[in-house]
């Protein structure tokens, strides 16, 4: 629509000129530049060259594995997987004999730079408290890069992971999907092109929140009522947008319905806290109400007593290996949560939450696996490898460019030390566009934040 | 291993069954005592206790045998900090005993006589061979929580082990909150409180005729702070920063008291003068990031470099609903530089060391017969427990989570919340 377009110009400008001379700008579509060209990502793969692993065990995330394999990674991307690959005359080779291969980890949910270790109040910027829905804010613009968390997380084998705001609120806010690679701002670190995802929150959160100052929601009726009211405000609004015929007809632009808008136009992804089979059951009926979809549910502490109406609907569930109990509506929490949701033929996704957590994801899948075929489930690993990849890129929408060790996919990979479903093992190597990003054996790929610089050193000098 | 009558179905039963006899045969038995790893062993159990190990050991007429086939057994494993027995839903002030938010109480507060033996939070821990913990009371008002105690996971009727295992106080970050918002203020109100502790043991009779000063405590606080003067119970001292650490050193050795510190994120840069006073240290392996301005020098290779200077370290989940992820610390600690038998002694002998907690850490006749046979590595995160013994009782393998498991691994046609006839 050109007036659409005509319409915003007078914004995008200052921007355009701002930033005149970056490629990825320049690059840039602008399909709804109101929202699209905004804080768009100026992420920069760090120069890598070509790089051939051979003897490796590879796990591809596809749920295949490859004995004694070779991965072949040129221009950043992976340009070839298999038993046997023709590479090119005089590229680097790396023996990984007894050593693993898998993508790397994506983390669905985390809080990474929105509370930024260490945890003082300053550092709190995760949940905009003020209003049970803050759809209009964006977890971005509270991510501090120079959380150390960041490189602890890469050191687990993490190279993507989503950043979301907090569960206070029934609407949180948009969640943005990062590269594990600290910049100077949020924007150098945004996943390209990748779409953006609105945290919605069910449960005790909430109405505790907003029912302990006497505010709605105090139930979870009023939970219920707090989103469907919002989606008919979104229906309204999206609804004018698209019968105007000229600027002069479009609503005045409003964010947090446009985030909204975003969803029911299917161009931003749900991504909905939520623990309780029934409670995950009302939000499906909700979204098929209004017409959208409930891309995964976070948490989903009892998605195993649901796994086959999140197979029927499509929908994703992150879940934790084992926690339980610190809540009500986390009582239910059992070891076997993952496999069973997999096994429906849903998709199963570890998550953290945590800043603890994202460092040992494949632990935490190792933990479920095992569980699971200890009552006569048979998870092998090449399949518990893709819960914490390809579907995890699946939730955030970027299965297409990276989760798998797939040709043509970008090479973000990791080396294992052992089995990576063994607590001894590490991330001995992990790459992140074809570039090394981390390394265990050599601190010269052993990124250090701003921040601890000149606190602490090894050894406990100063 | 071999299939067994399933003598113990309900949970009464099992607390009934204690003078059953049981062989544990052809396993990889880890001591943890002089004799070091005996391989295809035989441990038998009789009336609650470990009555033989070794190789040619005879079965005991009538024994039930369990054939380990190579299987790892182990002592069970301690939690040595949790709120097991005091908490069933964190979030819940109702289901949750373990602060009061009084200062009537404060070091008298205990956790003995408030024990919930049946909490569903044991049976999901035991089944994955943790089988004693020490319960903790938190911080109410006070830098004071107050005494904690050692709990069998095993046991209904005698699931108190101890009353007594340790005084809590908090230092640092939080208990300079609890105490105004200053460290100063924190430490002048522990020196306070174990100088009106001493002076009431001196002059209990004045103070009873009303003739001494106001203390800074209630009666049952100087009464419970006596065992500590006295260096019968050990101060627990929550405190990470390396300077706070050091602080806790001085105070030990000014009123004689024995500490322990718990937490320790920092403990590994102070560690000679640690171990040189004989102080343990209960850590949790997986803390790493600068989480507070206390916990800067987080690392970890915290259990490693404390090991590695002669510490004596147990290990602390930080999680009781889950516990049972203390086996997953201490592999995350072997990972990073510990050595594998120094981590099972963290789960075994040194907390039992640490608490004074007698029989109880070691395979070997006369010790409580708390016995775990794993299918694998027990510090694997992808090993469980085969079975599991608390003080010779053989555990029923189940949980509250295993039912729900269980429920919905079967397909039925009716809703799940009928059971299957």
């Amino acid at each position: 629509m050109m007036f659409k377009k005509r319409h915003s110009l007078a914004l995008l400008l200052p921007f355009a000129l701002a930033l005149a001379g970056c490629d990825a700008i320049q690059e840039q579509q602008p399909g709804d530049p109101e929202t699209d060209d905004a804080f768009a990502s100026t992420y920069q793969p760090m120069p890598s060259e070509p790089l051939l692993i051979v003897n490796a065990t590879l796990l591809t995330g596809t749920g295949e594995k490859i004995e004694n394999g070779q991965l072949l990674m040129r221009g950043g991307r992976i340009a070839a997987v298999g038993a046997k690959l023709d590479a090119p005359e005089g590229v680097r080779v790396f023996d990984a004999r007894g050593r693993y291969v898998t993508p790397g980890i994506i983390d669905v949910h985390s809080h990474l730079g929105d509370y930024a270790s260490p945890g003082v109040n300053a550092h709190s910027d995760g949940n905009e408290m003020t209003n049970p829905n803050t759809a209009e804010v964006w977890a971005e613009h509270s991510v501090w890069p120079q959380d150390p968390g960041f490189v602890t997380a890469l050191a687990g084998g993490v190279t993507t992971l989503q950043v979301l705001p907090g569960s206070a609120n029934l609407f949180g806010g948009r969640g943005v999907t990062l590269k594990n690679i600290p910049g100077r701002s949020v924007m150098e670190m945004k996943f390209p092109d990748a779409p953006y995802g609105l945290k919605m929150a069910c449960g005790e959160n909430p109405k505790r929140v907003y029912g302990s100052s006497g505010r709605s929601p105090g139930t979870r009726m009023g939970n219920v009522a707090g989103y469907r009211e919002a989606w008919i405000n979104a229906r309204e609004y999206l609804s004018k947008m698209e019968k105007a015929t000229s600027p002069d007809d479009m609503p005045k632009r409003d964010l947090e319905l446009e985030t909204l808008a975003g969803v029911l136009k299917g161009e931003i992804l749900v991504h909905n806290h939520c623990y309780r089979a029934d409670e995950m059951l009302v939000m499906l009926e909700i979204a098929r109400e209004f017409d959208f979809k409930v891309g995964t549910f976070h948490h989903a502490v009892e998605a195993y007593k649901i796994a086959d109406k999140l197979a029927e609907t499509g929908t994703c569930a992150a879940m934790w290996a084992d926690w339980w109990g610190f809540k009500m509506e986390a009582f239910d929490g059992i070891r076997e949560n993952i496999p069973l949701v997999d096994a429906a033929g849903a998709c199963a996704i570890v998550h953290s939450d945590s800043e603890v957590g994202i460092q040992r994801l494949n632990q935490e899948a190792a933990k479920a696996m095992a569980a699971a075929n200890r009552v006569g489930m048979q998870i092998t690993p090449e399949q518990a490898m893709r819960w914490l990849t390809l579907n995890a890129a699946k939730s955030l929408g970027i299965d297409e460019q990276t989760g798998s060790l797939e040709a043509g996919k970008m090479a973000d990979v990791v080396i294992w030390s052992g089995n990576p479903f063994s607590v001894y093992s590490r991330a001995e190597k992990v790459f992140i566009d074809g570039a090394l990003a981390w390394d265990s054996e050599d601190p010269r790929f052993q990124p250090k934040t701003d921040f601890e610089l000149g606190i602490i050193e090894i050894g406990g000098q100063l | 291993m071999k299939r067994i009558i399933p003598a113990l179905l309900f949970g009464l039963c099992a607390f009934a069954a204690q003078a059953d006899t049981y062989a544990i045969t052809n396993a990889v038995v880890h001591t943890m005592g002089p004799e070091g790893v005996l391989k295809r062993a035989t441990v038998i159990i009789e009336d609650g206790r470990i009555t033989a190990v070794g190789a040619d050991v005879n079965v005991p007429r009538g024994a039930e045998v369990l054939d380990a086939e190579g299987k790892v057994v182990t002592p069970g494993f301690m939690e040595a900090s949790s709120y097991i027995g005091i908490v069933e839903v964190s979030g819940e002030p109702s289901a949750n005993d373990s602060r009061a938010q009084s200062t009537r109480y404060t070091a008298a507060h205990s956790v003995a006589d408030m024990i919930n033996p049946r909490s569903t939070l044991i049976p999901v821990n035991r089944i994955e061979g943790i089988t004693r913990v020490i319960t903790r009371p938190g911080n109410g008002l006070s830098i004071f929580a107050g005494k904690s105690a050692l709990i069998s996971l095993g046991s209904i009727d005698n699931a108190v082990l101890d009353r007594e295992t340790a005084m809590h106080v908090t230092l640092g970050q939080y208990g300079a909150h609890l105490a105004g918002g200053s460290r100063g203020a924190a430490i002048m109100q522990l020196r306070e409180a174990l100088e009106d502790a001493r002076d009431f043991s001196r002059n209990r009779r004045a103070f009873e005729n009303a003739e001494r000063y106001d203390y800074s405590l209630s009666r049952p606080d100087l009464v419970a702070l006596q065992p500590v003067l006295s260096g019968e119970l050990p101060l627990a001292v929550e405190v990470d920063r390396a300077a706070d650490i050091e602080a806790v050193l001085r105070i030990a050795d000014e009123y004689r008291v024995r500490v322990i510190v718990l937490g320790g994120s920092e403990a590994w840069i102070v560690a000679d003068k640690l171990a040189r006073a004989n102080v343990p240290v209960i850590l949790n392996p997986f803390q790493n990031l600068p989480s507070s301005f206390e916990q800067i020098a987080s690392t970890l290779k915290n259990a490693a470099a404390l090991h590695a200077a002669g510490v004596t370290i147990a290990f602390t989940s930080g999680e009781s609903h889950n516990a049972r992820n203390i086996r997953q610390a201490a592999g995350n600690a072997v990972a990073h530089g510990l050595p594998w038998t120094a981590a099972l002694e963290a789960l075994t002998v040194n907390p039992a060391k640490i608490f004074g907690v007698q029989n109880y850490g070691r395979i070997a006749p006369g010790f409580d017969a708390d016995v775990v046979v794993w299918d694998g590595d027990p510090l694997e995160v992808t090993t469980f427990a085969d079975q599991v013994f608390i003080q010779g009782r053989k555990i029923p393998m189940e949980s509250r989570q295993t039912k729900l498991r269980d429920r919905y691994l079967a397909k039925e046609e009716r809703p799940q919340v009928y059971d299957k006839p």
